[in-house]
């Protein structure tokens, strides 16, 4: 019998039986903890959600007030205990209010890491190791061909070509929640201050990380005024959008547009390439392969469980490392989207 | 080689022609010499290390990473330069990156067995970028959609001359191209031309409009008339000492294409001539069909050069012996061509003939009503002219049959590139036929040409309105809407559902107003094909004799 035979996988995720609780469950439970707002890991329905404060926030923000029956914020460090379970968050560094779901039973502790990432971000608390017997980890860049160059060699791509191609509009593709936020917050600690246009899909959560204390600058919205004319004034301005707008008809208003997309899986030229990506960004808000080793290493865990992603090569890493792993084939959770 | 790997990962997300022209005329005036003369020979695909090959990469990682993850990389990014940079393990420190010149000097210098030490020590000294510029040199192919004409537009560029002279010169250079960047710099004498076997840029002509044609009715003594050859035009370039053959692009071709390399050379050819290549067997001319077989072969079997050997039609002769015949008229060079050929009588290389000069309505009906497969229409040159580089309006017209047409039900559409990369502008249409299940369409082409702005706005919008099913980035449509396709033939294909394949597809008209049912069957199409005999049997389609009585 597993130690860990208290885990339970089921349709709707993964069940803390003693607690009577899931964790970022893909259906609607009584009961759920959710890491962080991504809306693979949190969706609606959940009579009860328990998150952090900023994370509660994002989901009211996202789903509306009435999407959950009740949201109760746990600030990260403060313990918690559900029926046989004591539970506690623990920053993860993936995006503003992710965390890692601590989960302590009869002696043992397993941490449920979410999404997370190593490098430093402005725009969320940095990931806190946390030494258990299980981790639970996801694998999307599970392949040693991804690792994320420095983001600063990154942004020097970007504000080079802005300044090669002062006739365009360089449009970046970035996810609406965290990405966006941490290129504007990284352009902004880069010097860069002139106003940024973002596609109105982006700008509530603007709103609310600076609600939070994110300062983010002068933004303003890319296409507002007059319906199909081009606003030949953001020639030579960054713009910011989600990565389904870069081949959507919305870009059209925008003068000879540049797309860039600032994602992990541009590591891959041919990748970058196929979507028709002229300026290939590499950044993410996800672990790239050497932080996933160091990870799963640094907590010292003797069994380590991978949610989703390319787990068969990080299986057989951890195991040169002498630490037994096993897909979890967790159906429902996304790759990075771009 | 880090401004190199820079230029390549540039050119290889840039989508536009023009781009990718900035960035070679930047790259060119940034780089010293001889690093950006390897780097064009790079582009070219005039480099070859004999022994610097992909199997050295496996084995150089194979001793580097896990193999099994090397396996599951290989699998996940599916190019072999590619998952090697990424997964090359990056060194504590690194040294600084080597120059472009030291990279190709030593790749082809270093004995084979010093080889993978000397490789192992460059990804050392390279990023993943760096080494993926690498490692494309090493296992070829760079593959980033320049052409060699492109580079020497570029070349131009630099030195503010016209491409037709770089076009001259660059066959007679080797790389780096020392001379030549001297040259375009003002640095140096203009290069000698590597005269004779050098690449002549090709004359062209222009399609014929209505307009046109009234000056060809108010003096038609003064236009020779000859077939438009359904092949693939050529320059032949021998002299005593060599033989090259060049393809319209400029490139050399000569190894495809043996049997006419040494026609040249067992005649003692002195002269660069200009003609058409086609599929030849004794009298009888072959369809591009068949020239279809020899085409992107680089070393044809010997099955093949048997079963479709090759000749040339010549229509021009641009100089004989060291004498450049450009300058002459075309009567005059016409004159001397003709002389040539008949004193060489040989097989491989015939004639095109003259046709008798006629009213155009005369010609109209022979341009309509090609008498062999070979052959596409008429080409009209005025008998004054000089052999001009490039197309000069008013010299040569081409005046082609009308294209296949076929009315055809859209199925697939999918975004374009670059400026279309918002639009739906790629498109598969279907025939009817009868399949197991009752009527259906089966795709039979796909074009991503032929319309306006304002109709790719329309079509646009109809095939968001009226998609079906969605398959990444494909969209299937509601069968309903006909397009009027044109095409100049058609072939058998194993490769495709329909068993039939459609040569240069595009639009000629969205026929909104005609009902998918009305469109055509692939019976239809089918009966175009030619009878594959009929295309080969020896004077059936009266090419050897043509319809007009040579002048």
């Amino acid at each position: 019998m597993s130690r860990f035979a208290w885990l339970e996988r089921r349709a709707e995720g993964l069940l803390v039986r003693p607690g009577g609780v899931f964790l970022d469950p893909v259906r609607p439970v009584p009961l759920a903890v959710v890491s962080h707002g991504h809306a693979d890991h949190a969706r609606p329905g959940h009579r009860e959600v328990i998150a952090t404060p900023e994370t509660c926030a994002i989901l009211e923000a996202r789903y509306g007030a009435d999407a959950f029956g009740r949201l109760r914020p746990l600030p990260t460090g403060e313990t918690i205990e559900l029926g046989e379970v004591r539970l506690r968050l623990e920053p993860a560094g993936h995006v503003l209010g992710s965390a890692q779901i601590v989960i302590e039973h009869e002696g043992t502790r397993v941490v449920w890491s979410g999404d997370y990432k190593r490098r430093p971000d402005p725009t969320c608390a940095p990931f806190t190791p946390v030494p258990c017997d299980l981790f639970v980890t996801e694998a999307t860049f599970g392949l040693p061909v991804f690792r994320h160059p420095p983001v600063e060699q990154e942004l020097e791509k970007l504000l080079r070509a802005r300044a090669a191609n002062p006739d365009r509009a360089i449009v970046v593709g970035a996810y609406g929640l965290g990405k966006t936020q941490r290129l504007i917050a990284l352009l902004r600690a880069a010097g860069y201050d002139r106003p940024l246009y973002l596609h109105g899909a982006l700008l509530p959560l603007c709103a609310l990380y600076e609600e939070h204390g994110v300062r983010l600058g002068p933004l303003l919205p890319a296409t507002a005024g007059e319906r199909g004319r081009v606003r030949r004034e953001l020639a030579g301005e960054i713009v910011l959008a989600p990565p389904s707008a870069l081949a959507d008809r919305w870009i059209r208003r925008l003068p000879d547009p540049l797309p860039a997309l600032a994602s992990g899986w541009m590591r891959v030229k041919q990748r970058a390439k196929q979507r028709g990506v002229e300026l290939p960004l590499v950044i993410s808000d996800h672990a790239d392969w050497d932080e996933l080793l160091l990870s799963c290493g640094e907590v010292g865990a003797e069994e380590v469980w991978i949610t989703h992603g390319r787990e068969e090569a990080l299986v057989h890493a951890l195991g040169l490392r002498g630490i037994r792993a096993r897909p979890l084939a967790l159906a429902g959770y996304e790759e990075e989207t771009g | 080689m880090q401004a190199f790997a820079e230029l390549l990962e540039r050119l290889l997300h840039c989508p536009q022609r023009t781009g990718k022209l900035t960035l070679l005329r930047d790259y060119l005036y940034r780089t010293p010499d001889p690093d950006r003369g390897w780097a064009l020979a790079a582009l070219v695909g005039t480099l070859d290390f004999p022994h610097a090959k992909p199997g050295l990469v496996r084995a150089l990682l194979a001793e580097r990473t896990d193999p099994v993850l090397f396996a599951w990389s290989y699998d996940y990014v599916g190019d072999l330069a590619e998952t090697a940079a990424l997964l090359w393990p990056e060194p504590a420190a690194r040294r600084p990156p080597p120059r472009l010149s030291e990279v190709v000097d030593r790749l082809a210098s270093t004995p084979k067995t010093k080889l993978p030490a000397f490789l192992a020590d460059l990804l050392d000294r390279l990023d993943a970028t760096g080494r993926w510029a690498l490692l494309k040199l090493v296992t070829g192919g760079l593959r980033v959609g320049v052409s060699a004409g492109l580079v020497r537009e570029a070349l131009a560029g630099l030195g503010g001359v016209d491409p037709a002279r770089v076009e001259e010169l660059w066959h007679a250079q080797a790389p780096p191209y020392d001379a030549l960047f001297a040259w375009l710099e003002g640095r140096g004498p203009e290069p000698a031309g590597g005269a004779e076997l050098a690449f002549r840029p090709f004359m062209l002509a222009h399609p014929l409009e209505e307009l046109d044609l009234a000056a060809i009715a108010a003096a038609p003594e003064d236009w020779a008339v000859e077939w438009k050859w359904d092949g693939i035009r050529v320059q032949l370039a021998a002299v005593p000492a060599g033989v090259r053959l060049y393809s319209r692009g400029g490139e050399e071709i000569g190894a495809s294409f043996p049997e006419l390399v040494e026609t040249a050379r067992m005649h003692g050819l002195h002269a660069v001539l200009d003609g058409e290549l086609v599929v030849l067997r004794e009298a009888a001319i072959g369809s591009f069909n068949d020239l279809q077989q020899r085409l992107n072969r680089k070393e044809p079997s010997a099955r093949m050069l048997a079963t479709y050997p090759v000749g040339l039609l010549v229509y021009d002769l641009l100089a004989e012996g060291s004498e450049d015949l450009r300058p002459l008229p075309f009567t005059a060079r016409r004159a001397r061509l003709e002389a040539l050929v008949t004193s060489l009588s040989c097989s491989r290389l015939r004639l095109s003939p003259l046709l008798t000069p006629a009213p155009p309505d005369a010609l109209d009906r022979l341009r309509r009503e090609p008498p062999h497969p070979a052959v596409e229409g008429l080409v009209l040159k005025r008998r004054s002219s000089p052999y001009l580089a490039g197309r000069v309006k008013g010299h040569w017209w081409k005046w082609k049959r009308d294209p296949f047409t076929a009315d055809l039900v859209l199925l697939y559409a999918q975004r374009g590139h670059g400026k279309r990369s918002s639009f739906y502008s790629d498109y598969t249409f279907g025939a009817w036929r009868e399949g197991s299940e009752g009527t259906e369409l089966v795709p039979v082409a796909k074009a991503y040409s032929g319309y306006t702005d304002e109709e790719l706005t329309r079509l646009d919008r109809w095939i968001r309105e009226h998609t079906i099913e969605r398959y990444g980035p494909v969209r299937a449509v509601e069968p309903a809407l006909v397009f009027e396709i044109g095409f100049e033939g058609i072939q058998r294909s194993s490769r495709h559902k329909s068993g039939i394949a459609l040569r240069f597809p595009r639009v000629l008209e969205v026929r909104w107003d005609k009902p998918a049912i009305e469109a055509d069957r692939l019976e239809t199409l089918e009966a175009l094909l030619a009878p594959s005999d009929a295309a080969r049997s020896p004077g059936s389609g009266g090419i050897g004799r043509p319809l007009a009585q040579p002048a």
